[in-house]
């Protein structure tokens, strides 16, 4: 794709924010989006994971799985990629900066399961990013995804006072929260289009 | 076409490998922590291998914390002072913890990785808590969801309880189930019965330990726990007394009135014990003999969906309406609750409506 990776970064995070646009990594962003602390740390680490399973990805893609004409495999592989990633990560990270595992750690975990992680690796795929571009977009779309996840974190914490129907509370209001922040993103849609 | 497919299974094998290899390879590195020393209340030292969490590491050497839910973090229970070496609070520990515990460096052992020496402040009490080897006795079907088992401790053994403690009954593998796990139960047997304990245990639909318990335990078999544990025995004062129980609650009731109709009692006392139907009641002969036992005793059965086979004539719905009738002096009364969680918050704020005050209602809950 001919886009340059500077606005491929920019993009992700706004115009095709990869949770207000494509809603993926829902189920962490609704469970953990109670405290803006704790999603600070869930939304660093889904950064952190992005920036490189994208590029581990890549590489795999590349250069295993097409060489070995095996591209059908990409989605299990890239799974156990994944998977095998953020366990490595947070054994070297419980290691080596314990400060940032206790900020981090119980989040790692979670992440394995961040439809999010996928999805960027896929989407990668699927638009031909080279190798820059991939690492651009996955930086973006992990800060895009932190930067939802604060917002709604944000607003969360101001409702704990407000009083909501019964019928609204917990993951009503936050699906009606976001869906009012996903229309508010297409403002920035014609900045750039990059699908 | 076969030479592909053995061609991609390689290859997909071979990624998972060098994956699996390198994990191996960084736990066997990474988590290596050496050996570590924990010291406990200033007095003793034990040394331990570093990176298992501190529950488990006591645990190795015989000192057990309580913990209801075998360490996952659920339970909350397996608190102890750490003065150094915890490293910081986890998110994790935070929902158990109230503030006064937080100030006083109170965390969860089951969540504090043991990575440097770590100098923990526990009960003296605490290592009168062993693991005991015992045979089954005897079986009891109380009702279709309910056992009584009775385990006769080996060697000559006793163990000295409190009427109301419990312990965490070890579980064996069984049919796919591979792995051991350690559950709380609350001792129904009186303290006086030191070689033996009883132990009623309701069928938890999917439950690890009570499928195990129900379905594959029979008189003879050898079976490890250990013990006791928890703060819930009566407290000795003059104050009236309410129990109130649903299930398999009525375990540290049963033992109470039988270790008091030893020790003997004057207080006033009413247990209220609720269940669904009919079906759902038992030991209620033996219950309501404690009134011929005790000066001033009621046991009252209360059926919150009696069917109309049932035939029965006694109270019905929830236990809380009648609460009012059995309170004389809301401030000189103490409440005992054991049962679900639900029942637990829904009697407590009853009780303390009616006057009693929330720090004489105690309760052992399940959840």
């Amino acid at each position: 794709m001919d886009i340059s990776a500077f606005l491929l970064f920019w993009a992700a995070i706004f115009t095709s924010n990869i949770l207000l646009t494509n809603f993926l990594g829902m189920c962490s962003y609704l469970s953990v989006s109670k405290e803006v602390e704790s999603s600070v740390g869930l939304g660093i680490a889904v950064t952190f994971v992005l920036v490189f399973t994208t590029a581990l990805n890549w590489l795999v893609y590349h250069y295993i799985l097409l060489p070995f004409n095996i591209e059908y495999l990409q989605y299990i592989v890239f799974i156990i990629v994944i998977a095998a990633f953020v366990q490595l990560l947070e054994l070297l990270i419980e290691r080596y900066t314990p400060a940032l595992y206790y900020t981090l750690g119980i989040f790692l975990p979670l992440i394995t399961v961040n439809c999010a992680i996928f999805g960027v690796s896929l989407f990668m795929i699927i638009r031909n990013y080279d190798f820059l571009q991939s690492i651009a977009f996955g930086a973006g779309s992990g800060l895009g995804w932190l930067l939802a996840i604060l917002m709604l974190a944000g607003i969360r914490s101001k409702l704990k006072e407000k009083l909501i129907p019964i019928g609204l509370q917990g993951a009503g209001i936050s699906l009606i929260i976001t869906g009012i922040m996903a229309l508010a993103f297409i403002g920035f849609s014609g900045v750039a289009t990059i699908q | 076409m076969f030479g592909t497919i053995i061609k991609d299974i390689a290859v997909l094998a071979g990624i998972s490998g060098i994956l699996a290899i390198l994990l191996v390879i960084a736990e066997r590195f990474l988590n290596d922590y050496g050996d570590c020393r924990i010291n406990i209340n200033g007095k003793r030292d034990i040394t331990i291998k570093g990176g298992n969490n501190l529950l488990a590491s006591l645990g190795e050497k015989e000192i057990f914390l309580p913990s209801a839910c075998g360490g996952r973090g659920s339970c909350g229970t397996c608190k102890c002072k750490i003065t150094e070496g915890g490293g910081p609070l986890l998110p994790t520990e935070k929902p158990f913890l109230s503030k006064a515990e937080l100030e006083d460096s109170i965390r969860l052992a089951c969540q504090v990785k043991v990575k440097t020496d770590v100098f923990i402040q526990i009960p003296e009490s605490i290592f009168n808590i062993r693991k005991y080897t015992s045979t089954i006795t005897e079986i009891i079907d109380y009702t279709y969801d309910i056992k009584g088992i009775t385990f006769k401790l080996e060697d000559g053994e006793e163990i000295d309880f409190k009427a109301g403690q419990y312990v965490q009954l070890i579980s064996e593998p069984y049919a796919k189930m591979k792995q051991r796990v350690s559950r709380a139960y609350s001792i129904s047997s009186k303290p006086e019965d030191r070689n033996s304990i009883q132990l009623i245990i309701r069928l938890v639909p999917e439950g690890i330990c009570t499928t195990w318990v129900h379905n594959y335990l029979k008189v003879g078999d050898r079976v490890n726990f250990t013990g006791p544990y928890g703060d819930f025995y009566l407290r000795d004062t003059n104050a009236d007394i309410i129990f109130v129980a649903g299930g398999s609650g009525k375990a540290p009731i049963k033992s109470i009135l039988e270790h008091l109709a030893v020790v003997g009692i004057e207080r006033k006392m009413t247990y209220f014990f609720g269940a669904r139907t009919l079906k759902d009641l038992y030991l209620t002969d033996e219950m309501k003999a404690f009134e011929k036992i005790f000066p001033d005793f009621r046991y009252e059965p209360v059926l919150s969906q009696p069917e109309s086979g049932d035939g029965w004539q006694g109270k019905t719905g929830y236990v809380m309406p009648y609460f009012k009738d059995a309170i004389r002096d809301p401030k000189n009364t103490e409440a005992y609750l054991c049962g679900s969680p639900g029942m637990i918050n829904a009697v407590c704020n009853a009780l303390t409506d009616l006057g009693v005050a929330k720090e004489k209602i105690y309760y052992d809950s399940f959840g």
